[in-house]
């Protein structure tokens, strides 16, 4: 929380996109998180990557429940759509907006208390939907908002501030995804910018729900010694399993890369993501041995970051349902409603 | 890189860059601030300890505290810094008691100062205070050199002039007026501890071309003309005049005239616009007034008839032009301009034809005297130099400058010490915090464009030749300027050991000029910055490597706003905002009792 709101400083030769925004065009009011707060960072990943992809602001819808995690979605391109619902039930509101409007750009703000405490159900269920969105969850092990509670994401064994020890088994948001059967796992760290943005980029251009789970410290309740999610425990242990580079489509692929160590995935918008293994071994898209992969090393404590996993080819709601192209609110009215005596006939039919 | 030295002062000095341009080092954002509170006194005063003229240059200062100014770089205007020392000038109460006392007892020292001039005056304003018993000696019947005789009233209002002199010279300075120093030998045969020359560079430049001699009744030299029309000696000037040259001297001499009659009037100028020597704003005063500046002629000669001057010659030239620089020029053209008076601005040369050669005071092959960049000493012990008469002509800023140095060494010189062995520059730190989110300044960006200065409507202003053109800022203009400064004192001092590297200040600094990035060699780090480096003269500062990864924090000090937003974002108070305030020593500073007392003694 600050008194002045960040001032809007005319600088020589800024940079704009290729629709002619500057990066500053694509932030929100200023966040009323404490001060290092690893949540304001992966909203200036989300503003750099939004920026960087040219998407235009009114073509963007921002979701979110509650939690600190949650009230973000103020904070980036306020020129977006958004809607911020009750604790746990941002996947409901996805599901209805993205049903309505599947033209949309949809990114869900969560966090670990938000989606796998009190939303876990629901969030369960929008990878099963495989909604488009890319889903987001702020991750500190604790329930910010309430003053640090343990969340369903704390590890056994760690501390909380007070010194209390942890000894509930911990929920795996990235692991879940997976075993749930997503088609789009990754996980990240709030202070990796450089791995992050793409991943973002990666995240929107999935077709389908891409869950990205980002390790992100709660300055004031979680950053002390003992905590498995402070900045120091999550540097020590950090493990980047793949690097993504996201290339858009307008570019060509020019880095030369060695075969077997890199993978290159086409997305269906055209772009490109180019996998570049730390370790030769893992195969992000093989779905058993990535969740093996994911157990050994968290029994090590390691914190395996990178995109785990991707499969490009499950189909997302829309498909599944097979509604018709282009946004229903694109619909005269009549259409949309034809009226009680239309309703009353399809009643009929199906009786 | 090494982490960046800040315990130099000169680091945090230059990212204060009025304060660092200016000559004589006045803290230009603290007495702005006073200004916002309405402390125009202690404005003053702030200013008085630097410049000693304040009042005079609040109007007419050269100020290169303005180009150098941060807030131009963001596509704007610098801060009107010279305006608002007029400010304080302007609304201030009454400061004789503020000034130093001047002790009775003096300290046996006496000092010959010649020429009333502004460096001379400098010397005396830093040396009265420690006892010295000064005594100027000036030609003309009054004191102030070519501030009075040569900068028009109408830039500068005589009784502006005539208080801030005074102030130095009541501190009790033997000031002999009508009394040129004929010979350097006589005077240094007097009982004198140290001889300062501040007689100015008093010789304007001729222009040998034919028809000079006999067209001399209307070919005038511009200091010795505006010298005249300072006196009241020349009231008149014909309906036709050239100015030859397009410096401040031509600026001054095109405006008087319009005030002496001249209806038509234009500045000749050799070469094209952006090699102009007057100032941009001087240039605008004068094309307000509707003098033209006519481009690319060179004089060729003056024409005569019936024995009365009718105009002159000029070559139009063309040059080629590459990267601000003349790579070739070639005459195109004879042209005739009439006119029924030429003033001649084209620079003007020391000139000490009073000064034996034989004193072991040298002088090189332009007959500009050796002298030493530091203690403003020249080749005999015991005679100094400054202001136009050290280097040549340069302006009043520098000129008070050269004072402040000389009074040092004149100090030291008195007491037996080496000249060199003057104390360092000093810096001391405070923070600026009074709270979570609240700093001891406005640290709110005003995007307000620079305030535009009032004048005087063009009718009124020829009525009379003193009438000052400028009006001073109104109170909402100053309230306004005041905002526009930057507060770049209120330095970013960054505790390397605390950083968690969160990120939380390079999100929210609003001209991205942190960065956490790989250390590694200049050129390679510079490619890592979040924005490029728009200003590679203004140093970088690169902390010691950081606690958890090694990674370094960059600041590219050229677009801070100091807003103070990274300190107040950052949850480990790694960074502050702290004022530097520097310690120009001056003479005062100088302890020179000891040497003299044990002299004394024996
Ligand atoms: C037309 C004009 C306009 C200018 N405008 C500006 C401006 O707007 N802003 C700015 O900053 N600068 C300006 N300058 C420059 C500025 O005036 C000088 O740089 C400054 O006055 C130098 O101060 P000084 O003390 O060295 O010498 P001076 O001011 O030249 O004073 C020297 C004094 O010594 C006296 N003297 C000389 N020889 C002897 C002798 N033998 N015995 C006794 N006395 C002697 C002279 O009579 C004179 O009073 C201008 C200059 C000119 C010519
Ligand atoms: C229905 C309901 N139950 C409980 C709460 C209280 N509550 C507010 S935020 C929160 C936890 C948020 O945790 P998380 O999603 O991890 O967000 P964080 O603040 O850690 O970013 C809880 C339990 C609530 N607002 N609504
Ligand atoms: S903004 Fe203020 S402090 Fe900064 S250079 Fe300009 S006048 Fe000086
Ligand atoms: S004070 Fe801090 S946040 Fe503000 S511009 Fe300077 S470095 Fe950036
Ligand atoms: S806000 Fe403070 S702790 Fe965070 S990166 Fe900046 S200096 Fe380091
Ligand atoms: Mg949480």
């Amino acid at each position: 929380m600050t008194f002045i709101a960040k001032p809007r400083v005319e600088l020589p030769n800024e940079p704009v996109n290729a629709i002619g925004l500057r990066l500053r065009d694509y932030e929100g009011v200023g966040s009323t998180l404490c001060a290092g707060c690893g949540h304001d960072s992966i909203t200036a990943a989300i503003i750099q990557a939004f920026w960087e992809l040219s998407l235009r602001p009114e073509r963007v819808i921002k979701l979110s429940g509650i939690g600190c995690s949650s009230k973000t979605p103020a904070y980036f391109i306020s020129g977006a759509h958004g809607f911020n619902s009750v604790h746990g039930r941002m996947p409901s509101v996805a599901t209805g907006a993205l049903a309505a409007n599947r033209d949309l750009v949809c990114i869900g703000v969560s966090g670990d208390g938000d989606s796998l405490s009190i939303g876990f159900g629901q969030f369960g269920h929008a990878v099963r939907r495989n909604l488009n969105m890319l889903y987001i969850i702020e991750n500190n092990g604790v329930y910010g908002l309430t003053k640090g509670q343990f969340s369903a994401s704390a590890d056994p064994g760690s501390k909380a501030k007070r010194g209390e020890v942890n000894q509930m088994q911990c929920i795996d948001a990235a692991e879940t995804a997976i075993a749930l059967g997503g088609a789009f796992a990754a996980r990240s760290f709030s202070g990796d910018r450089e791995q992050l943005v793409p991943l973002i980029k990666a995240g929107i251009s999935h077709p389908g729900c891409a869950v990205l789970d980002v390790v992100s410290p709660c300055v004031t309740f979680n950053d002390h010694e003992g905590s498995t999610k402070s900045y120091a425990y999550t540097r020590e242990h950090y493990a980047p399993a793949v690097q993504t580079d996201y290339i858009p489509r307008a570019e060509q692929i020019t880095a030369e890369y060695e075969e077997g160590q890199t993978l290159p995935v086409t997305m269906h918008d055209g772009s490109t993501l180019l996998l570049r293994k730390v370790d030769a071994e893992y195969d992000p898209t093989d779905r058993s041995a990535v969740l093996r992969y994911l157990e050994a090393h968290r029994s090590r404590g390691e914190v395996v970051t990178g995109l785990l996993f991707i499969n490009e080819d499950l189909p997302e709601m829309h498909e599944i349902a097979g509604t018709r192209q282009g946004a229903l609110t694109a619909l005269p009215f009549e259409t949309l409603n034809p009226g009680s005596a239309a309703l009353a006939e399809l009643q009929r039919r199906m009786r | 890189m090494k982490r960046t030295d800040t315990s130099n002062p000169d680091f945090y000095h230059q990212v204060v860059d009025c304060q660092w341009g200016c000559p004589a080092h006045t803290d230009v954002p603290e007495y702005i601030r006073l200004i916002a509170q309405g402390r125009f006194t202690d404005a003053y005063m702030l200013n008085r300890e630097s410049n000693v003229f304040p009042g005079i240059l609040g109007r007419v200062c050269d100020r290169p505290c303005e180009p150098a100014c941060r807030r131009g770089r963001m596509d704007q205007k610098p801060v009107a810094i010279c305006r608002l020392k007029r400010v304080a000038a302007d609304h201030r109460d009454a400061i004789e008691h503020l000034l130093p006392v001047i002790p009775e007892r003096k300290n046996g020292k006496r000092i010959a100062l010649i020429g009333a001039g502004c460096a001379s005056l400098a010397v005396a304003n830093d040396l009265m205070p420690l006892g010295y018993e000064c005594t100027v000696f000036e030609a003309l019947p009054v004191p102030g050199g070519l501030m009075r005789s040569n900068i028009p009233a109408f830039r500068l209002p005589v009784s502006v002039l005539n208080e801030e002199i005074d102030y130095i010279v009541d501190m009790g300075v033997d000031l002999r007026l009508n009394h040129p120093v004929e010979s350097m030998r006589a005077l240094l045969e007097e009982d004198f501890d140290a001889v300062f020359v501040g007689s100015g560079a008093p010789k304007g430049k001729e222009l040998k071309l034919p028809g000079r001699e006999e067209g001399a009744a209307n070919i005038h030299i511009g200091i010795t003309w505006l010298e005249s029309v300072a006196f009241g000696h020349v009231e008149a000037i014909g309906e036709r005049v050239l100015i030859i040259g397009v410096g401040n001297t031509a600026m001054d001499c095109c405006r008087s005239s319009l005030r002496l009659g001249a209806r038509d009037v234009k500045v000749m100028a050799r070469k094209p616009r952006g090699f102009f020597k007057a100032s941009d704003w001087e240039l605008e005063d004068a094309e307000e007034e509707q003098v033209e500046i006519v481009v690319n002629h060179s004089p060729k000669a003056f024409v005569m008839e019936d024995g009365r001057l009718v105009g002159m010659k000029f070559d139009v030239m063309e040059y080629d032009i590459e990267n601000g620089r003349i790579l070739e020029q070639r005459a195109v053209e004879e042209v005739f301009f009439p006119c029924d008076d030429v003033v001649l601005a084209i620079g003007q040369e020391n000139a000490f034809p009073w000064i034996e050669r034989d004193l072991g005071i040298e002088f090189d092959q332009w007959e500009v005297p050796v002298v030493d960049e530091v203690t403003f000493e020249s080749t005999r012990p015991g005679v100094f130099f400054g202001g136009d008469a050290a280097f040549g002509p340069k302006n009043i800023i520098w000129a008070v400058e050269h004072g402040h140095q000389a009074a040092i060494s004149i100090h030291r010189h008195c007491h037996e010490r080496a000249l060199t062995e003057r104390l360092p520059v000093t810096m001391n730190l405070g923070s600026r915090k009074m709270g979570l989110h609240e700093w001891s300044y406005s640290n709110d960006f005003d995007p307000a464009a620079r305030r535009i200065m009032n004048h005087v409507s063009l009718q009124r202003r020829f009525e009379e030749l003193t009438t000052e053109v400028e009006l001073g800022f109104t109170a909402d203009q100053v309230a306004t300027e005041v905002e526009r400064c930057l507060n770049c004192d209120i330095q970013t001092v960054f505790a390397d050991d605390l950083c968690i590297e969160c990120d939380a200040c390079l999100d929210i600094c609003p001209t991205q000029c942190l960065s956490i990035v790989p250390n590694g060699k200049e050129p390679e780090l510079v490619t890592r910055l979040k924005a490029p480096r728009l200003e590679p003269d203004q140093p970088l500062f690169v902390s010691d490597p950081l606690v958890q990864t090694a990674r370094v924090m960059v600041k590219d000090e050229n677009l801070c706003v100091h807003c103070g937003l990274c300190a107040e974002r950052c949850p480990t108070a790694a960074w502050d905002m702290q004022k530097s305030l520097f310690h120009f020593p001056r003479a005062a500073d100088h302890d020179g009792s000891v040497p003299c007392q044990q002299r004394k003694a024996g």
